[in-house]
């Protein structure tokens, strides 16, 4: 009598690396949009007065303070029950995006902050507009000091983003379970997907280091 | 909008769901607890010439820090099955916890130790000190200072990241909750609940933390 199983095999590849693709792709997408809003966020609650402050402040804790893995289903669920279902990618980026949006908006804050008042005072008396001095003071040494942290935020995303799983996304890990339900090899499967994340994180999480230690010199 | 909310069924099931609040703590403070003393171990180890322990302690920490907290379960859960070591969902999240966080506070207490200047060491010697009570009055008290408040962070982030047991079927806070809106299918009230309690315990462990540490640091920096 034949097994239920079939191990796995060389044509499991595509399935595989569709995994990865779409991994590579929300994850690209969650900083690129994270980063952007988390810019403007980030410019803002160091530009603002202490009462917006706040009422950021208190919207970007709640996403901090909740399992992704809750948003990801109360958001999901939601369009749903509102009559607008969402593609799994769509919701997902969604998500990830405003969570990655509110640690990168303080990561920003602390750049935008970290520029003297001194340096926008002279930029100011030079003849700058506002604008211009944003733009060709703040701008340039607040983010110079952040890499780092930037790196931190996004490194963590691309291993969060295999919570996405949760609400139907075949990320990486959801592909693997799949294939580890069928083929019963939970083991070479799961390590191949550990050194996949490896392989991205570990050399960025070096360069991290070594970008911040050249920088405290 | 034409979803109806159906709060009741939710307020039936409260005690269940802080049952599983219950667990989501208890598995959170657990996996510090255990972690921290491996942290100790592992960044001991890390600082240390002999080899074989310094490479354990390089990969446990790099794997640790590098690949997602999902990963990890799954290898605990799957995994270690493979190997003949069936974990419960409760072990499998307890263990990965474990291992990601003794990973992460290995770092935080190794950067913390060599942020404390050598001259202090020198210093308390010169004053009579012996070697343990320079550790004892002068180089812990100012590590533990430093490492105070990432070993808060590591613990929300040990809270945020039990929610994992619902994808192996555990019962802590998401896991109950996931069963039981299964049950009645009221998925959104369910899980707003669940995301309402899981803000006010993270803040809860961050004011706790807060006052904590003036009452710890009083008078110092």
């Amino acid at each position: 009598m034949g097994s239920f199983f079939t191990p796995l095999s060389w044509n499991d590849t595509g399935f595989i690396l569709t995994g990865v693709w779409n991994t590579v792709i929300i994850s690209t997408v969650a900083i690129v949009i994270g980063t952007i809003l988390g810019l403007m966020v980030g410019f803002i609650r160091a530009e603002s007065n202490k009462l917006t402050n706040a009422i950021l402040g208190a919207v970007l804790d709640v996403l901090r303070s909740v399992p992704l893995i809750i948003q990801l289903i109360l958001f999901s669920t939601y369009v749903g029950a509102i009559g607008h279902p969402m593609d799994p990618f769509v919701a997902g980026s969604i998500v990830l995006s405003l969570y990655t949006m509110a640690f990168m908006s303080e990561v920003f804050r602390g750049g935008f902050e970290s520029v003297q008042q001194s340096m926008k005072v002279a930029a100011r008396s030079l003849g700058m507009t506002y604008w211009q001095s944003v733009y060709h003071i703040s701008l340039p040494i607040g983010m110079r000091a952040v890499f780092p942290s930037w790196l931190g935020v996004s490194l963590s995303v691309i291993k969060d983003s295999a919570l996405v799983s949760v609400i139907g996304y075949m990320e990486l890990l959801r592909t693997s379970e799949q294939l580890i339900s069928r083929t019963q090899q939970p083991l070479e499967i799961l390590i191949g997907v550990g050194i996949f994340y490896f392989i991205i994180s570990y050399p960025l999480s070096v360069y991290g280091k070594y970008v911040e230690r050249k920088m405290a010199l | 909008m034409d979803y109806e909310f159906h709060w009741n069924t939710v307020f039936q099931k409260f005690p269940e769901m802080l049952q599983g609040a219950f667990v989501t703590l208890h598995v959170s403070v657990l996996s510090m607890l255990i972690g921290i003393a491996i942290a100790v171990l592992l960044a001991i180890a890390k600082m240390n010439s002999i080899k074989p322990f310094n490479y354990v302690a390089i990969g446990w920490i790099e794997i640790a820090r590098n690949t997602p907290a999902l990963f990890q379960i799954y290898m605990a859960y799957f995994g270690l099955g493979a190997l003949g070591i069936h974990l419960s969902p409760y072990a499998s999240v307890l263990g990965a916890l474990i291992f990601i966080n003794a990973g992460y506070l290995a770092e935080t207490f190794r950067g913390g130790f060599q942020s404390i200047p050598k001259t202090q060491y020198s210093a308390s010697k010169s004053l009579g000190m012996s070697s343990f009570q320079s550790y004892r009055y002068i180089i812990l008290p100012q590590m533990f200072r430093r490492i105070y408040h990432p070993m808060t962070n590591q613990f929300v982030w040990s809270i945020l990241m039990s929610s994992l047991g619902i994808l192996v079927g555990m019962g802590e806070l998401s896991g109950e909750t996931q069963r039981l809106q299964s049950l009645s299918f009221r998925t959104l009230e369910f899980f707003i609940v669940a995301a309402v309690m899981y803000y006010l315990i993270t803040k809860l462990v961050l004011i706790s933390s807060s006052l904590i540490s003036r009452k710890l640091f009083r008078g110092e920096i």
